[in-house]
């Protein structure tokens, strides 16, 4: 099985446009790290103006745990779409390239064949990942230097000391790679349905689109659908950085708010990730190979 | 595919002929499990296809249909790939004589993208062979090579029957080729088998046929039809065309010449391509 991952993982290496998503998402963490470099106090009074006059914060607040915060923001929405593009193109790409039947002719079950596909797209979508929290987290802190990381949500504000802070930044890491496995295994899916790339990356993004739509809309009726919904609970890593107050209003370090909702998301991704891949597995088992 | 059963005989060269759209493709991937068959068994090295899929698989190399290959890899690259999923070693020896037996050993390290057709048809039949299978399957090898490439192929077809001991399944347009190399031929019409035999059986290498050709096909016709000839005749609206024992055509030219016909040429035609143009036609 090892080999069948290597080889997958030379494939995917080896090509141009594994490497545009890394480019992409470092080009994005640079320009937004120099604008906030160069008129970040003005960014940072934007951000405080509506509570100067009651709350006072020391200390600086533009550290680089804040910008890593809102790289996050900005970035988990879409590296989905980056990850689509190899991830949607893993089976389909070969079966438009007419190199499917020499992988199903060598003496590997086809299950197996799948399954190293998808450990290899999967690998690539971690190494995605780590790519972006090495830019986002460390090169943050490098440039910005660390302090108390302060968050302001829809209706109040949020102070976590700063030694409180890296180890929820890994926990929402590892939270991130199980939304993004999941728009992995959802491109997986649909690229073991097609004959070529464009449909599957396509209907990935199409799919990310519509199922966030659904799961932003406070509609009666989406409401019955929405717990269901994978794009509901990817954007619960955020959930690492609600934290747990005592009677007095005090922030308890080291506490998470919801630990049950991280939980529940991480459940309903993982069972979304096992369906799209047993689908593919199947759908694959059963296809003529034709091209 | 409709009833079609076929043997193969080990350290032997099949040829698999049919037209285009004939199934000779879709047999052979049913062969590779690439498609599963609707009924019937398919039985390689005595194991059943859909019970011992991965034993029998490693004892077969194939191309199918045409060389598609990984543009972005270079042609030991794709040697090195295909050799990391066989459960035997391979090792850069192996590799290097692959790509010499293909005649890619210069080229080695050029990505794919930048070869011609016949080029990557060599390497697609360098990944059937790098594991050293007893078992090859070739689809159309042939195709996009120019004569020399064809020339090429065939003796490589003939030296791994001869020499190392492969059966070879090989599947062609160019019926010259195949009646060249294969031991045994089978031709198949819309999915059914039309006939299976050793080639030179079938072919019958006493008889052969000519095409006279002449300035005067009228009085050509008139010599033939007087002479012992007639018998071999062959009804044909393209030009006179005679089935004749071999021996006899030194005779049928000496008889031409006397005759004072105006002779351009006794031309012997492909036998195979005769032959399966009888069979497909009366199908």
């Amino acid at each position: 099985m090892w080999s069948l991952i290597k080889v997958e993982l030379y494939k995917i290496f080896s090509r141009p446009r594994t490497y545009i998503a890394f480019g992409a998402i470092a080009a994005l963490i640079v320009v937004i790290q120099l604008g906030l470099k160069i008129d970040g106090d003005s960014y940072a009074s934007f951000l405080m103006k509506d509570i100067n006059d009651t709350l006072t914060v020391d200390g600086k607040v533009l550290n680089g745990y804040l910008i890593c915060y809102i790289l996050l923001q900005l970035l988990l929405v879409h590296v989905p779409l980056l990850v689509a593009l190899i991830a949607a193109d893993m089976i389909s790409g070969e079966a438009n390239l007419g190199t499917l039947r020499l992988l199903f002719t060598t003496p590997y079950s086809r299950t197996r064949w799948v399954l190293a596909k998808f450990i290899a797209a999967s690998i690539y979508t971690i190494l995605l990942l780590i790519w972006l929290a090495f830019l986002a987290l460390f090169v943050s802190m490098w440039i910005f230097g660390t302090d108390d990381l302060f968050l302001m949500k829809s209706n109040y504000v949020v102070l976590i000391e700063q030694n409180d802070v890296l180890w929820r930044y890994v926990g929402a890491f590892v939270f991130a790679s199980f939304a993004l496995l999941t728009v992995t295994s959802l491109g997986f899916l649909l690229s073991s349905l097609s004959s070529n790339s464009i449909g599957p990356i396509v209907g990935t993004m199409s799919a990310i689109v519509f199922f966030t739509i659904l799961s932003t809309l406070n509609i009666p009726l989406f409401t019955l659908v929405k717990p269901y919904l994978f794009t509901t609970h990817m954007n619960n890593w955020k959930e690492f950085f609600d934290i747990q107050v005592n009677a007095n209003n005090e922030a308890i370090t080291g506490s998470i708010l919801n630990i049950p909702k991280i939980k529940t998301s991480i459940v309903v991704l993982t069972l979304h990730i096992i369906l799209f891949v047993s689908a593919s597995i199947i759908i694959i088992k059963k296809k003529d190979i034709l091209s | 595919m409709d009833d079609l059963s076929f043997e193969v005989q080990a350290g032997q060269v099949f040829g698999f002929l049919g037209q285009n759209g004939s199934g000779k493709s879709t047999t052979i991937r049913m062969l590779l499990s690439l498609i599963h068959p609707t009924s019937g068994q398919i039985e390689i090295f005595g194991k059943r296809i859909e019970k011992d899929r991965e034993a029998i698989l490693e004892q077969v190399g194939a191309i199918i249909e045409r060389p598609d290959l990984y543009p972005y890899l270079s042609a030991r690259e794709h040697l090195e790939l295909f050799a990391k999923v066989r459960k035997q070693k391979i090792g850069e020896a192996d590799i290097n004589a692959t790509l010499g037996k293909v005649g890619l050993a210069h080229r080695a390290k050029d990505k794919v993208q930048t070869f011609s057709l016949g080029m990557k048809q060599r390497l697609g039949i360098g990944i059937a062979l790098v594991h050293n299978p007893s078992l090859i399957i070739l689809d159309e090898p042939t195709n996009g090579l120019d004569p020399q490439g064809i020339a090429d192929i065939r003796q490589l077809i003939q030296y791994l029957a001869k020499e190392e001991g492969k059966t070879v399944l090989v599947s062609s347009h160019l019926l010259s080729e195949i009646e060249q190399v294969a031991h045994q031929i089978l031709i198949i019409h819309q999915g059914k088998k039309m006939v299976e035999g050793v080639t030179k059986e079938l072919l019958d290498p006493e008889k052969r046929i000519v095409q006279i050709k002449t300035t005067d096909d009228a009085n050509a016709l008139k010599v033939i039809a007087a002479g012992s000839f007639s018998n071999y005749l062959l009804s044909r609206s393209e030009g006179i065309y005679l089935k004749i024992p071999t021996r006899e055509i030194p005779l049928l030219n000496e008889s031409l010449v006397k005759a004072e016909v105006a002779l351009l040429g006794i031309e012997t035609k492909n036998s195979l391509e005769d032959y399966f143009l009888q069979i497909t036609s009366n199908a």
